[in-house]
């Protein structure tokens, strides 16, 4: 008998496991935790002191929070009925923002990433706009565009009866104005790497452009989508200077967590504390609920 | 009107077996496609049955015809005819056309069955039903097993078959393959092309596929078309283009050397310089071609040999082709010579080694240019 030496193409490894494919990736992880260092290679004191400062300046306002919190009040203050009719709100109203934001963003990111049309650059331009505006300065724009007497306003309001400004609807239309374009330069990213030939693939079958984008690119940028969805949602739930602008600040109404925050601070801010604690733990969760499904690939 | 200006002289229309009339069955086109200072300008003309490869080096415009007849690149000029119909008006969802993408593009998120009933849903078939068909067109490919799992879980044979499943399952008047095999490993190429054969002998509408592999070429289609630079420079049958190349792409393709002269009785007086003698007796521009064995290489000037073609070369390369040497020649001729291992390494080859290359006007082959 020859060859019975252990040669390199013969290194005895073990037969893979039952349930291939788990363990299959534990293994090739295996060897990142167990890199070793090389000696001489750390991170250099220019960059590591920067990068720590950074991290203390991001946490440790959380932590104050955490640490001044009236822990022993804190049951008494979350059972008053305005610290839940405010976050009721919220939620409300940010989920309606995102919904709102979906039914005609994902549309305008779908004409921003497949279509070609004069002045495109432009249009995406003052989408994004809304990103850098203060947030007051949306709120006045809105109430001159939706207000009674508003340049849209005064014609909804003579035909059809409808008031916007200082109603839990306007709260509405204030957060979707500052929280869509997040979704929609997050599904516009999505759809641009997306590869269009699939959509090509689909009319060569027979799909019209829109049974294309139905069937094949929407579930292809369906993470993409989530996660620009995810990102309205959370800047709409926080957001504060257009609602209180264009909404007022009206409890029961358009008085958002943000807004009794604020407000709680003036009077009583073991209060606001105690509602800061209620939005951070409702942010917390949500990143810990989405991030292995969506965020990981984002 | 662009369309009516002046052809090329020197393109001849379409091989004899070519079907002439405006409402013939089968496929008769033009396809004029400019983009930027690359234009595309080829006339295809196929029976129902037909099977077409359109061959060519990259670049050569070969995917941008297959797009045009798809109707995913607009025609600049020219007419698209398919078994009478003007195609070219039609909008590519409209068409009866099926595409078999080169990486397939079977959607990710969809099983195999859906991928496959996605064009007769889209066609109008009911939900049911369509699902009954695909799953009936992948038993016809073998795959009823794979019906249900999605497209990452399918090896590249059963990706490319789900593919031509998908592309097969609208009944197209067209069928297009760009690169059916280029996605498969030389193991599996082997297997699936023997299949694709089979499904594409059995399709009774026409079939174009674009490959720059002449071994899938020959394989798969009943007649070439050679592209180079957006145009025809040759067409027909495959053991007629691999015996007489026009080109010095094709003559490498079917590993031949290929030299364009004129002819006078049973000598070629080549371009580059030097003549050959033939067995064939010729008149005008002519080609002359023999395959890189009909070579015979001396350290010698050889005396008394019955080889009457003779050049003084140098080396130029040596590398391995097969079980034998290729060795890349200049001087007096360029050429290729393939030699076994052991003669190469009697006559001591190296690059810049002065040789003698000698051919037997038998083993030479000349035709009319």
């Amino acid at each position: 008998m020859t060859g019975r030496h252990a040669t390199p193409s013969d290194p005895g490894t073990p037969a893979p496991p039952p349930g291939g494919g788990r363990s299959g990736t534990r293994t090739v992880r295996a060897p990142r935790t167990a890199r070793p260092r090389t000696p001489g290679r750390g991170v250099p004191l220019p960059l590591l002191v920067p990068a720590l400062l950074g991290l203390a300046f991001l946490l440790v306002p959380l932590l104050a929070l955490l640490l001044r919190a009236p822990w022993r009040s804190l049951p008494e203050q979350l059972a008053s009925p305005e610290v839940w009719q405010a976050l009721r709100l919220s939620l409300v109203c940010a989920t309606a923002a995102t919904a709102l934001s979906l039914v005609v963003g994902v549309p305008l990111a779908w004409l921003l990433a497949r279509t070609d049309f004069p002045g495109r650059g432009l249009v995406r331009a003052l989408v994004t706009l809304p990103l850098v505006l203060p947030p007051v300065v949306g709120g006045v724009a809105l109430l001159l565009a939706l207000g009674r007497n508003g340049v849209v306003g005064q014609w909804l309001d003579a035909w059809f009866g409808i008031t916007l400004p200082f109603t839990t609807a306007g709260v509405v239309l204030a957060e979707t104005f500052v929280a869509m374009p997040f979704l929609v330069i997050s599904v516009e990213g999505t759809l641009r790497a997306a590869d269009p030939r699939y959509e090509e693939a689909a009319t060569t079958l027979g799909a019209s452009r829109f049974t294309a984008f139905r069937r094949v690119t929407l579930p292809l940028v369906a993470p993409g989508i989530a996660a620009g969805a995810v990102l309205a949602w959370a800047r709409a739930l926080g957001e504060f200077g257009a609602t209180i602008t264009f909404a007022g600040n009206f409890p029961g109404r358009t008085q958002t967590m943000p807004l009794a925050v604020y407000l709680a601070l003036q009077s009583d801010p073991a209060a606001a504390i105690a509602l800061s604690l209620v939005l951070l733990a409702v942010s917390v969760a949500v990143l810990a609920g989405l991030r292995d499904r969506w965020m990981r690939t984002a | 009107m662009p369309e009516t200006a002046p052809k090329n002289p020197g393109r001849t229309p379409g091989p004899a077996g070519a079907t002439p009339g405006p409402s013939a069955e089968g496929l008769d086109a033009r396809l004029v496609v400019d983009r930027g200072s690359f234009r595309l300008d080829i006339a295809l003309t196929a029976a129902p049955g037909d099977v077409v490869a359109l061959l060519g080096p990259n670049g050569a415009g070969k995917t941008t015809a297959l797009r045009a007849l798809a109707g995913l690149a607009p025609l600049t000029a020219g007419h698209l005819l398919l078994d009478g119909a003007e195609l070219h008006r039609t909008p590519p969802e409209s068409r009866p056309v099926g595409v078999v993408f080169q990486d397939y593009l079977l959607f990710p998120h969809l099983t195999a069955l859906d991928n496959v009933a996605f064009g007769p849903r889209c066609r109008g078939t009911g939900k049911a039903q369509a699902r009954a068909q695909a799953a009936e067109w992948l038993d016809r490919m073998g795959l009823a097993e794979h019906a249900g799992a999605k497209p990452r879980r399918l090896s590249g044979g059963q990706a490319q078959r789900v593919a031509l499943a998908r592309a097969l399952a609208t009944h197209p008047r067209l069928l297009l393959l760009d690169e059916p095999l280029a996605a498969l490993d030389a193991r599996t190429r082997l297997e699936v092309r023997a299949q694709l054969r089979r499904h594409l002998a059995a399709f009774e509408a026409v079939a174009v596929l674009v490959t720059h592999d002449p071994l899938d070429a020959m394989v798969l289609a009943d007649r070439l078309v050679v592209v180079e630079q957006g145009r025809i420079v040759q067409e027909g049958a495959p053991s007629d283009i691999a015996r007489r190349p026009r080109t010095e792409y094709i003559a490498q393709l079917v590993g031949l050397n290929l030299y364009r002269g004129r002819a006078d009785g049973h000598t070629v007086r080549l371009d580059a310089g030097p003549a050959v003698s033939t067995t064939e007796d010729l008149s005008g521009p002519a080609f002359v071609a023999f395959p890189p064995g009909a070579v015979t290489l001396h350290r010698d000037r050889p005396t008394g040999s019955s080889a009457r073609n003779l050049w003084r070369c140098e080396v130029a390369g040596l590398e391995p082709h097969g079980d034998q040497v290729r060795v890349e020649l200049t001087g007096e001729l360029a050429l290729a010579a393939d030699l076994t291992t052991v003669a190469a390494a009697e006559l001591d080859l190296h690059p810049g080694a002065p040789v003698w290359a000698a051919v037997k006007a038998t083993q030479t082959h000349a035709y009319p240019a």
